[in-house]
């Protein structure tokens, strides 16, 4: 981990806090478009740190968060027949769907089980051949290249009984929606770190010239997140908007081509809906055509399922940025993690969780 | 009440039992306080520490129960039967009493390797000579296939109180400092890299050992230990969390003091959890009164389960039953009670 403290240190942090005190002299709202940022920033404090005239919203970029209410249930449906050994990240297991979530599920005697890599369920597959072997599919670009990697040696190895419930999100229209949005706050992007990584960043120069809004991807240390702040400040004070990389150590340009591949070869874009926020053209990934027979909607006839958000939450409004979670009447009253009414009080890398996890109720001081 | 009439069930938020009831969190919290004291509410139980004391004939003793439900029953540096021995000594070690005498009661699955049921065995009598208690009494079940998970047992432990201490969860004082007895995490991750088929870098083997030696020790330097817990479901966070509760203070820590092994940091990193909830079979967190935190500290460290020992924060009047943990880069957040089971994150 030695790689990492360095991105923990101490005395850079300082340092970096001086410099963003030195260069900022207006007001500035940043959104930090990745979960992991947010779960980043309240885990260690950094919006504790930050002048108070910055200020830190959060984005849509927790996948978990964003996947419909209706592919919940539909996996509930999935999960629970006998016949089905339901795959599924760890965090999923707790998003709630109209009636439960994918815990109780098992605890009704479902088989659901938690993967650490979409191939797990190849292995299973194959021990298991009187069972059908689903995978929930959900993530943004990250997750899309090993998720396309199962379907594709399925398809090659002749496995049929494996599918795939697809949820795949897209970034880059996230950001051109809440950028076209009347009720937009935010003035500049800490760009996700992983999502770049795979898909490098020339789509967010087109966005950034397009929207005049500087863009600066940045990894997931609070050193990283710190630096990512001060160069968007930066270039917001200068007047400038444009594409920076604070992950150097991670993100290319180009992204990693291999993955882009394999993921074009398996998946097709297309319109997606996002949890509290509704339809985005050109914001998801399908199934191509010549891939369906692993369309886990399609071989358990889910499709009908159709169900709708409880009203009282404003999740919508806090992934978009337009308001943070304490603005909500029901955080941490009505709605906690062990009850949560929408998502983005479930996963941890959820804005609602992670302010009710890490204490954001009201300001807290050590030594107060 | 008119007579006969039955209490209503109590509303746990959940239909059925979900495996978060069993995690050490909220939800076991929920579920011990709203059912089971609820129902069993007595002046013993209703302390809520992992054992009770109990005073006949003028004899203080400590009295204790767990059952272990681990998968696999084999696991680095230790297996079900060692942790079954040594559980139960810590709990009654936790109160400061010498740990006597273990019931122990099988319940075995059909199918079964007895090779594997001999080896569990062997290792329990192993642990408990070196924990100098005696198996004195127990029971055998044996299950359907599939009705069980090869093999759970249950221990009762009876420990004596030779000393006047009064050690509780309940007894923390503003002032008083927090010790932790050395690295944490290594159980919970070793459990789940053999679980889970994950290799890391580096070997993360169990830290399941007894105790009652080292807090033989810590008394005789000092009997100003006000609580002590081994922080095993839950880890470190949940048990400083329960303390504040009962206590009715704030805790404030110090992250960077917090002693975790590299390949458990590693481990933890990669699946997303935080090691200040995973769990520990052989550490103890102790709170005891600042005029003798240093001595009971050196002497922590004189012994070897306690080489790591460390002060990782203080007790404070302020912000009563939260625990606030200052970051590694100096900013602040709340240290709650784990929710359910951990679960790794996406990404």
């Amino acid at each position: 981990m030695k790689y990492l403290d360095e991105y923990r240190d101490a005395d850079l942090a300082r340092r970096l806090l001086k410099e963003i005190q030195q260069v900022q002299r207006r007001p500035w709202v940043l959104m930090e478009v990745c979960g992991g940022q947010t779960h980043s920033i309240v885990k260690y404090g950094v919006d504790d740190l930050l002048p108070r005239d910055i200020e830190l919203v959060h984005g849509p970029g927790c996948p978990v968060c964003v996947t419909p209410l209706e592919l919940i249930d539909k996996a509930h449906a999935i999960a629970a027949r006998r016949d089905v050994i339901f795959c599924s990240f760890g965090d999923m297991l707790r998003v709630p769907g109209s009636e439960c979530d994918l815990l109780t599920v098992k605890s009704r005697g479902a088989d659901v089980r938690v993967v650490y890599s979409p191939l797990d369920c190849l292995k299973l597959a194959r021990k298991h051949p009187e069972k059908q072997v689903v995978f929930f599919a959900i993530g943004f670009e990250t997750t899309a290249p090993a998720n396309a990697m199962l379907v594709w040696r399925a398809k090659q190895e002749g496995i049929r009984n494996v599918s795939v419930l697809v949820s795949h999100v897209l970034v880059p229209p996230a950001i051109e929606a809440i950028l076209d949005s009347p009720w937009n706050r935010v003035q500049g992007f800490l760009g996700p770190g992983h999502v770049c990584a795979i898909m490098g960043y020339r789509e967010y120069e087109e966005i950034s010239a397009r929207y005049k809004v500087p863009i600066v991807i940045t990894g997931f240390e609070p050193v990283d997140l710190l630096e990512g702040v001060l160069m968007t400040i930066r270039q917001l004070e200068e007047g400038q908007a444009r594409v920076e990389n604070q992950y150097v150590r991670a993100v290319t340009r180009e992204g990693n081509q291999a993955a882009q591949e394999l993921v074009a070869k398996v998946f097709e874009v297309g319109e997606r809906k996002w949890r509290g926020v509704g339809p985005i053209p050109n914001s998801g990934y399908r199934l191509r055509e010549e891939f369906s027979g692993f369309d886990a909607e399609r071989r358990f006839d889910v499709a009908a399922i159709d169900t709708q958000e409880p009203s009282v939450c404003i999740s919508g409004e806090v992934l978009r940025g337009v308001r943070k979670p304490h603005d909500c009447p029901a955080f941490g009253n009505d709605c906690t993690p062990e009850h949560p009414l929408g998502a983005t009080m479930v996963s941890s890398e959820g804005a609602c969780a992670a302010y009710y996890l890490y204490g954001r109720r009201q300001k807290t001081t050590v030594g107060g | 009440m008119m007579p006969g009439e039955a209490c209503p069930v109590p509303v746990l938020g959940h239909k059925q039992i979900v495996l978060g009831h069993g995690s050490g969190g909220k939800l076991t919290q929920d579920l011990v306080e709203k059912l089971f004291l609820a129902n069993f509410s007595n002046d013993y139980l209703d302390r809520l520490d992992d054992q009770a004391v109990l005073e006949v004939n003028g004899s203080r003793l400590a009295f204790t129960t767990d059952s272990f439900v681990v998968t696999p029953i084999f696991f680095p540096g230790g297996d079900i039967g060692h942790l079954a021995i040594n559980g139960t000594v810590n709990d009654l070690a936790m109160s400061g009493a010498t740990p006597r005498f273990i019931a122990a009661a099988f319940i075995l699955e059909e199918g079964l390797v007895s090779e594997d049921l001999a080896r569990v065995v062997q290792s329990m009598r192993q642990a408990a000579e070196e924990a100098g208690v005696l198996l004195v009494t127990g029971d055998t079940k044996v299950v359907d296939r599939g009705k069980g998970d090869q093999v759970f047992i249950t221990t009762t432990g009876l420990g004596v109180l030779e000393r006047p201490v009064k050690i509780s969860a309940d007894q923390a004082r503003p002032g008083d400092r927090v010790l932790l007895s050395g690295t944490i995490g290594d159980h919970g991750m070793a459990i789940m890299s053999r679980r889970e088929g994950l290799e890391f870098e580096g070997p993360i083997e169990s830290d399941t050992a007894a105790l009652h030696t080292l807090v033989a020790g810590m008394l005789d330097t000092s009997e100003q230990i006000h609580c002590l817990r081994d922080p095993t479901r839950g880890g470190v966070a949940t048990i400083l969390n329960e303390i504040a509760a009962r206590s009715q203070v704030g805790m404030e820590l110090e992250g960077r003091s917090v002693p975790v092994r590299e390949s458990v940091k590693g481990a933890c990193e990669i699946l997303g959890l935080d090691p200040l909830y995973v769990a520990n079979e052989g550490k103890l967190v102790a709170v005891v009164a600042p005029e003798v935190a240093d001595a009971v500290l050196e002497r922590m460290r004189s012994h070897p389960l306690g080489r790591h020992s460390c002060c990782i924060g203080q007790v404070v009047a302020a912000h009563p039953r939260r625990v606030l943990l200052k970051t590694e880069i100096g900013g602040t957040r709340v240290l709650d009670v784990m929710l359910g089971e951990p679960l790794p994150r996406i990404c």
